[in-house]
């Protein structure tokens, strides 16, 4: 396994966030985390790069505990974390974005760079305009693109698609895709279920913090209570 | 105007000012970028400088009169001197009095009464240990007049401290705007968090910035010192008229510090001309206060603070 | 540097496990004192200062408190569970009866008697102390406590209303030398003085108060600063740096009663009691009041307050002016006792005395306030008078200064603390409201 959560509890103060929850992706797969506002998703990404440290439990990256781990240890062991809200550095510009993306590396990012806007040439197009100026689904482009800048094991991406045009949302699944293409590991969180669904092998499914169901992307997608809880909602335009 | 007699001298003396003023502000203006806090001991790093370099220079020079070359060697000294002692106090006063509370997501408030501990804590300590008189820095130069122009005498000193002061103002903002140190700072300035999943290392980063405001800070406490001579009690005052320029220019944003410290030496020189000396700093206060009135976001705007 | 976390060797293990670096800090602490309260040092002998405190055997004793230091710190560490078991068992008592309103009566009244009778067995020189160093910091720390403790706030300039206070004072008795159209008796000075003072609080506070919260505490400053400036160069007003002199007693002549206080410190002492209760009243009901249900609000979260109605604005600057009057309440006060004002004392360093009082006995704490004040103000001068540990009063800020640094480290809530205040940092801590008005939505940027 590439990455594993064993029995990971996270709390906010007395809140409980997370609680008995297990996890795992094998190299090479898209895994998918669906689950309604506030079931936990966002916060098992950030627990995973460092943001949050566990109250219990293990975070086994090729089986190392990284549950206590500073965030940018993290980073550096190949664990990149494209964030929710995109977060894009706002007075920087776009080749300065993608620059912060490959921070940890010495050394050439020409090639790097090049790939990224080839990846998407709309940012090519913008390389020296500031990020806080592009359009939303121009900025989420770039918070991918930067994730990817330092060549990562595992791309944790949170919710690439929100409030995103459906046309938009169509590119970037699209190019999900392609990087997965590459051979990169993907542990996807969305809303979006159907989407993410297509597009994932497995999907783990978040209630209150705890996983209430795991399997392969088709079954769920197939399943009722899966339909009923999230596909119906998400069949309303985004 | 009460001004217009001696307006270019009075030019020439607030540009000098301004370009301390200038030097000290960036040392706010980085900090505040990163942590978003007015950094109150910053008159203690400033004032470090001071001592650090009056005690180089006293070993180094004793009571030779250097000129020419040795000059300009001195000054190199005595600069590099003071810097590294406002960063030495810099760093560990991050180390000791922000960080502990950084852990543990303090309030605000108790980062400002920390800080404000630390700066009487600093400057008492230095009282108590160099004691309490002003101590005049042997001079590196003879100081005399240089050239005049519109009239304005200008002399070896304020050349001197234009000519450290825009070196070291040139670097601070290349370094900010290109190299990878500038790049975190800025990225942590804006978002520090994501920041952090760049990988870059806050801690690091914070404490770094806290060394180069502390270079530019102690810097400033030897050219002061050149004319002034250093006393434990010096940093108070340049201090609170260098937030004032921190503020005049935007804060958070670097240039808009070197601005904010030329304009506020000037006005603050040609403020004197029509009240008196001992109104100084009443001046310099009534400027501060009214460009909060007026533009609580300085001239050139917040550039480095948080996401807008 | 590997950017890879790391298999790291012993020495980097030992110093970044916690216990090490706490044992660490703890020493260096200890080395810290020694300089503190070590031999002074001077510009022509720098390091003898720092050789005379450390290179002494003296430097044992310090290493030796920080070793134990840290065990005492190690071993709460460890035995947390206990400890606060322990201290919750001896604090069952009080902490039951407490909340008991008679009990609290009883408490405030045997205090308030202990406060009588005590004076009456000091000599003249504690009496003294107890009126000028203890009595009027304590009404200056429960003053500076609302803005600090009630509103969030950071006043740095406290000192600049003790002078329009005391100044008012002089002004309304005839000992400026500008004159008003009627001298007053100090008596009816007092209310003037608190206005005045209150004025110039609202006149600073309102354009300050709409701005981030740091703002405000350096705009203070400089207001404190520069209103030593106008009272030492303002010579034809204020009488310039020589001061005021002559400001006449407090003195009573009504229905046949003749009083006036003099030069004996314990009439004004019970003065001086008397207006502490009578403003610790109005301060206790001012903090359950709708006001201090406001200022709560404010301090939990500003946007949610702001967004329930509440004008954020008014309220700080109600804090503020409340401050303000205090202070000017207490140096219209002291002016009247000592009959003279001096610009030299309208220090920084006064507002900043102030504020380690407060911070010391308990932000948003008036029993804290108290405290803080009452003990503080009286160490210093037991120390002059047994100097301990080479206790010099000219290092006074020195040594404040590193205990707001420690207070704001260990204890934040001061040793007194407001339950509601301790709750609120704790919450804070956990990303939870922010426990100030530092102003993070008002200010420029937002």
């Amino acid at each position: 396994m590439l990455l594993e959560l064993v029995d990971l509890e996270v709390r906010y103060g007395a809140i409980p966030a997370l609680s008995a929850m297990s996890l795992e992706i094998a190299e090479g797969e898209i895994v998918t985390l669906l689950g309604a506002n506030g079931a936990g998703k966002t916060t098992t990404l950030r627990s995973i790069s460092g943001l949050h440290h566990p109250a219990r439990g293990r975070i086994l990256f090729e089986g190392r505990d990284i549950a206590t781990m500073a965030p940018h240890h993290v980073m550096a062991l190949g664990i990149s974390h494209s964030p929710e809200g995109r977060r894009i550095f706002p007075r920087m510009s776009v080749t300065e974005n993608l620059e912060m993306g490959a921070y940890r590396r010495r050394g050439a990012i020409r090639e790097d760079l090049d790939r990224v806007f080839q990846l998407f040439p709309v940012l090519g197009e913008r390389k020296r305009q500031p990020g806080g100026t592009l359009s939303g689904g121009e900025q989420q482009m770039l918070a991918i693109g930067r994730a990817l800048m330092s060549e990562p094991r595992l791309l944790l991406l949170d919710e690439p698609s929100m409030g995103l045009a459906p046309l938009i949302v169509r590119e970037i699944f699209s190019i999900i895709r392609e990087i997965r293409a590459t051979g990169t590991t993907i542990l996807l969180v969305e809303q979006n279920a159907t989407q993410a669904l297509r597009l994932a092998d497995r999907g783990y499914v978040l209630e209150n913090g705890r996983i209430v169901m795991s399997d392969t992307a088709g079954s769920l997608l197939a399943d009722p209570r899966v339909r009923a809880a999230y596909l119906g909602e998400s069949a309303a335009p985004a | 105007m009460c001004f217009t007699q001696n307006f270019w001298n009075l030019v020439v003396s607030g540009l000098a000012d301004g370009f301390l003023y200038a030097l000290i502000a960036i040392g706010y203006t980085l900090v505040y970028g990163v942590l978003q806090l007015i950094n109150f001991a910053h008159s203690e790093v400033f004032m470090s400088g001071g001592f650090a370099s009056y005690f180089i220079l006293n070993a180094a020079i004793g009571t030779s009169q250097p000129h020419g070359i040795a000059s300009v060697g001195f000054l190199a000294l005595g600069t590099i001197g003071g810097g590294l002692g406002g960063a030495v106090v810099a760093f560990l006063l991050e180390r000791v009095a922000y960080r502990p509370l950084r852990r543990r997501n303090a309030p605000r408030l108790a980062f400002l009464i920390s800080a404000i501990g630390a700066s009487y804590f600093i400057y008492n300590l230095a009282g108590k240990e160099f004691g309490r008189n002003a101590l005049e820095i042997p001079s590196p130069f003879t100081n005399g007049p240089v050239f005049t122009i519109f009239g304005a005498t200008v002399q070896t000193v304020y050349i001197v401290v234009a000519v450290a002061a825009v070196i070291m103002l040139v670097l601070v903002d290349r370094v900010v705007a290109t190299t990878r140190l500038g790049k975190g700072i800025r990225a942590v300035a804006q978002d520090a968090e994501t920041a952090s999943l760049m990988g870059v290392n806050i801690d690091r980063v914070i404490s770094q910035t806290f060394i180069i405001g502390g270079v530019l800070g102690g810097a400033a406490g030897f050219l002061f010192g050149l004319p002034f001579g250093v006393v434990y009690t010096m940093g108070f005052t340049p201090a609170l008229k260098a937030f004032t320029a921190a503020v005049l220019g935007g804060v958070g944003n670097i240039r808009g510090a070197m601005i904010g410290g030329l304009i506020l030496g000037i006005a603050e020189n040609l403020g004197v001309a029509c009240t008196q000396a001992s109104w100084r700093d009443v001046v310099a206060f009534g400027i501060l206060v009214l460009v909060l009135l007026i533009r609580p976001t300085g001239i050139l705007g917040e550039q480095l603070g948080r996401a807008a | 540097m590997s950017t890879v976390a790391p298999r790291v060797p012993l020495v980097r293990r030992v110093w970044r496990s916690d216990d090490a670096r706490r044992g660490f800090a703890c020493v260096a602490g200890g080395l810290v004192l020694a300089v503190m309260t070590g031999p002074s040092g001077s510009g022509t002998a720098p390091t003898s200062g720092f050789t005379g405190s450390l290179f002494h055997v003296r430097v044992v004793g310090f290493v030796l408190f920080g070793l134990v230091l840290w065990g005492l710190i190690t071993a709460r560490s460890r035995y947390s569970s206990q400890v606060r078991a322990f201290s919750a068992k001896v604090t069952a008592a009080p902490r039951r009866l407490l909340p008991d309103r008679r009990v609290r009566r009883v408490v405030y009244l045997a205090v308030l008697g202990f406060a009588i009778y005590y004076p009456t067995i000091l000599n003249s020189f504690w009496q003294e102390v107890l009126v000028d160093q203890i009595g009027v910091y304590v009404l200056l720390a429960i003053g500076l406590n609302v803005v600090v403790g009630y509103a969030g706030l950071l006043d740095l300039g406290y000192v600049a209303f003790y002078a329009i206070g005391a100044y008012s004072a002089a002004y309304w008795t005839g000992a400026l030398p500008i004159h008003p159209l009627f001298h007053l008796n100090p008596f009816y000075a007092i209310p003037l003085a608190i206005l005045a003072a209150m004025f110039a609080g609202v006149l600073l506070g309102v354009p300050t108060l709409r701005l981030r919260g740091d703002y405000l505490a350096i705009v203070t400053l400089g207001a404190g600063e520069i209103i030593q400036i106008v009272a030492t160069n303002l010579q034809g007003v204020t009488g310039g740096a020589q001061g005021v002199i002559g400001i006449p007693h407090f003195s009573v002549h009504l229905f046949g009663i003749r009083y006036s206080w003099g030069l004996d410190s314990l009439p004004y002492y019970y003065l001086l009691l008397g207006f502490v209760v009578i403003v610790l009243f109005a301060f206790r009901s001012l903090e359950n009041s709708r006001v201090g249900r406001a200022w709560v609000a404010i301090r939990e979260d500003e946007v949610a307050a702001e967004s329930a109605g509440i004008n954020v604005l008014k309220y700080k600057v109600m804090a503020f002016a409340i401050g303000a009057s205090t202070s000017g309440f207490a140096g219209m006060l002291e002016a009247s006792k000592i009959s003279f004002v001096e610009p030299s004392d309208l220090t920084v360093q006064f507002s900043i005395l102030i504020l380690v009082l407060v911070i010391f006995g308990g932000m948003g704490s008036l029993p804290g306030a108290i405290v803080g004040a009452a003990v503080l103000q009286w160490l210093p001068q037991f120390l002059r008078i047994h100097p301990l540990f080479g206790f010099q009063q000219q290092d006074l800020y020195m040594y404040l200064g590193a205990l707001l640094i420690v207070m704001m480290i260990f204890r934040p809530e001061g040793i007194i603390p407001s339950r509601r205040r301790k709750r609120e940092i704790g919450l804070a801590e956990h990303g939870v409201g922010h426990a100030d008005a530092m102003g993070h939505t008002s200010g420029p940027v937002s």
